[in-house]
């Protein structure tokens, strides 16, 4: 059994020319991930469709008209497991009409794979994703230079696609940024090391996942709590008990620190932090824990813990990149339910001040309509004050999602700016 | 827990509870859907932890289709009478009874189908808002799809084509009267994943999924359980095997598999090396290739 491994959550974009879903089966073919069930699946519907072979591409394809279209139109999530860590994939498609899906595959990633095909280069489709996985601040970017049998294992290939993307890519911020070139067709360096590229020093694919550095991924810094909903047991055993449950977004909070309730300001120091088998000395993001004052103080959902000396701006004008995800476009000045962490609030879209175009990342201020898969600056107006980090220090306090009131429906995502 | 990270266990653990509390502060009348199994079993588990010192705020609720496993029924009141807390039934035979379903009839006729008007009626005669659920995202190609919070609408009905996005943690569960959602908090465990958790807990589960010896009967490929409600076809010969369950539904549907697991250690290391998935043992999922896509659409588990 495999113990204290970390759970690494990576997403992949990409079309079906490019080899997303034949990288991903291979990846799980190779690390035995795919059972003989499944196999046996893929192998009659590759009969059945006429293909030469066995398609793993079918394999992660999973409605009845992805299947028969043969796209994926949503996020599917697969599973893997090596002895060294257990990885979550979220599969999304690449093109551009899924930028809501690819948004949100990436909104819980740790490292996005990007796909190049050698042969073509670095193309609109990959400074989409790029620019895709440096808005949602995945912190890792791992570019995949795919098809390398088809350019004779090229080193000069491999070299002009790391210019062309690095050219674009000095715009973004991503921090983290590797190369490596595969054939996932073929299987080199996806599992196994190719020997068909001496030249290249780096890690295979699967090894480069499993080592890679994911634990400062979370802001350790910036000790945040929101409440989550209230424990009050009413038991004979704990007649007294008042906990506040929810679970880290980041930093550390420890037994007898100052803490400050937001947004009302009442201060106080912490009793104790409490999980079922116990008491522990401290929490950290990602725990779940419930936390008991010394002070008997009005705390409900929606209010957020924070350590004194370090707190979160409330505010109620609120500057978000704004990614639109519904059919029907952004109404102006139109009312919506906002949320942010477990905070909820009616929000207004005061003013749109640029929409950016995907493509080639220029800006327009004059094209302010948001339809799907829009992405665009705007000012936001909330009813009540709401504790915000920028996204880039902090993606789970820096983040919302708009609701529409007269459909129910999440119709866009936002990074606090 | 050093380092200020969570190993991968711990981290699901977490994102579990934070999901079952998001269901307790977002809905009115949530219910957690008790099968026996061992998914239910770790869910209803977590919902301990999510809550305590208080009790789990939830009723358990469990169609039963008539045709169970004894085993699975004493599990079932044993762990309500230790939990405390209220259970809710719904019974595949009343709605049989008054006329609301019609058995399946022919030779591989089961109540798997009819679960769902159950399952609907008893979501709308309880009022129930909110049914967790302890699907998981890596059984079934359907499932990879679905989300931690799933719409359903006033027929009790998934659209796959069109879901809510969900990003990062920001769970709505927004609804109009009459529709519900299913919530699954263990959407990222794998069956690895609860065998793992289930060992390390130490949490008691059904007899069943230990190796023991049982009259079974081979039928599509699994050793299906003889019972009262088995019809044998020619050909078809009653034996004694040691056997062990990997899922636990109908009686009349669930194979075994021939083991000598009888320990949760052998079981995970059993697991581990197997090579065919949890559900493969399962007939209701071999009827057609989007078997689970259609029933879901329905308003299935």
């Amino acid at each position: 059994m495999v113990d204290n491994n970390q759970l690494l959550r990576f997403t992949t974009a990409g079309s079906v020319d490019d080899g997303k879903s034949t990288l991903i089966g291979r990846l799980l073919y190779d690390s035995k991930s795919i059972f003989e069930d499944q196999l046996e699946a893929i192998e009659t519907t590759s009969k059945k469709k006429g293909h030469e072979g066995v398609d793993l591409a079918l394999f992660t394809d999973g409605l009845r008209d992805e299947r028969e279209q043969g796209i994926t139109i949503d996020v599917a999530y697969r599973y893997f497991t090596t002895p060294k860590r257990k990885f979550i994939i979220a599969d999304t498609p690449g093109h551009i009409q899924y930028t809501r899906n690819m948004v949100t595959g990436a909104s819980t990633a740790n490292a996005a794979i990007i796909l190049v095909d050698a042969r073509h280069g670095v193309i609109e489709q990959t400074k989409r994703h790029a620019f895709i996985a440096s808005l949602l601040q995945i912190p890792h970017v791992i570019v995949c230079i795919n098809k390398m049998d088809l350019v004779d294992y090229s080193e000069e290939a491999y070299n002009e696609v790391i210019s062309q993307f690095e050219e674009f890519s000095s715009k973004l911020l991503v921090k983290d940024i590797r190369f490596i070139p595969i054939s996932a067709l073929l299987g080199d360096n996806v599992v196994n090391r190719s020997k068909n590229m001496d030249w290249y020093q780096g890690a295979p694919l699967l090894h480069t996942l499993e080592t890679m550095h994911i634990s400062s991924d979370i802001n350790k810094v910036d000790a945040r709590f929101p409440v989550q909903t209230v424990l009050r047991p009413q038991s004979d055993e704990f007649r007294d008990y008042r906990g506040y449950a929810g679970r880290m977004a980041s930093g550390v909070l420890r037994k007898g620190d100052e803490i400050t309730v937001m947004p009302s300001g009442f201060t106080s120091k912490i009793k104790s932090i409490d999980i079922f088998s116990g008491e522990v000395e401290e929490a950290f993001a990602p725990m779940s824990v419930s936390i008991t004052l010394e002070d008997d103080i009005d705390i409900s959902r929606g209010d957020m813990i924070v350590r004194s000396n370090n707190k979160p701006e409330a505010q109620q004008d609120i500057e978000v990149m704004l990614c639109w995800l519904n059919n029907s476009p952004a109404k102006p000045r139109a009312k919506y339910t906002i949320k942010h962490t477990s905070n909820e609030q009616k929000a207004m879209i005061k003013e749109v001040l640029y929409k950016i175009d995907i493509n080639t990342l220029n800006r327009s201020s004059d094209d302010t309509d948001m339809a799907m898969n829009d992405i665009s600056k705007v000012r936001i107006r909330t009813t009540k004050p709401l504790m915000v980090d920028p996204y880039r220090e902090n993606r789970t306090t820096g983040s919302i999602i708009l609701i529409d009131d007269a459909t129910n429906e999440t119709v866009a995502a936002g990074m606090v700016v | 827990m050093s380092k200020y990270y969570l190993n991968y266990l711990d981290e699901l653990e977490s994102e579990a509870i934070f999901v079952l509390r998001e269901v307790w502060a977002q809905f009115q009348n949530p219910v957690i859907l008790f099968s026996g199994g061992k998914d239910s079993i770790v869910v209803t588990h977590l919902a301990r932890k999510a809550f305590y010192p208080s009790k789990i705020p939830f009723a358990l609720m469990h169609v039963d289709t008539g045709h169970n496993f004894p085993e699975t029924i004493k599990f079932r009141d044993d762990l309500i009478d230790s939990l405390g807390v209220q259970l809710i039934v719904g019974s595949v035979q009343e709605s049989i009874d008054q006329g609301r379903v019609a058995e399946e009839k022919g030779k591989n006729a089961t109540r798997n189908a009819l679960q769902i008007t159950t399952l609907l009626d008893a979501i709308e005669s309880n009022r129930v808002d909110c049914a967790i659920g302890g699907g998981r995202r890596d059984e079934e190609k359907a499932r990879a799809k679905e989300r931690f919070f799933s719409h359903r609408d006033d027929f009790g009905q998934w659209d796959p084509k069109n879901q809510r996005p969900e990003l990062w943690n920001l769970f709505n569960g927004q609804q109009f009267e009459g529709e519900h959602f299913r919530v699954f908090p263990i959407s990222n465990w794998t069956e690895m994943d609860v065998w793992n958790y289930i060992k390390r807990e130490n949490i008691q589960i059904p007899s069943l999924y230990f190796a023991h010896e049982r009259e079974v009967v081979w039928r599509s490929n699994s050793w299906i359980p003889n019972s009262e409600f088995l019809k044998l076809d020619e050909g078809e010969e009653v034996v004694t095997k040691k056997i062990r369950f990997r899922t636990l539904g109908d009686i009349t549907i669930t194979g075994g598999i021939e083991s000598d697991a009888d320990t949760v250690e052998k079981i995970a290391q059993e697991v581990s090396a197997m090579r065919q998935t949890e559900r493969g043992n399962r007939s209701d999922d071999k009827r057609s290739e989007t078997a689970m896509e259609d029933r879901k659409k329905q308003g299935y588990f």
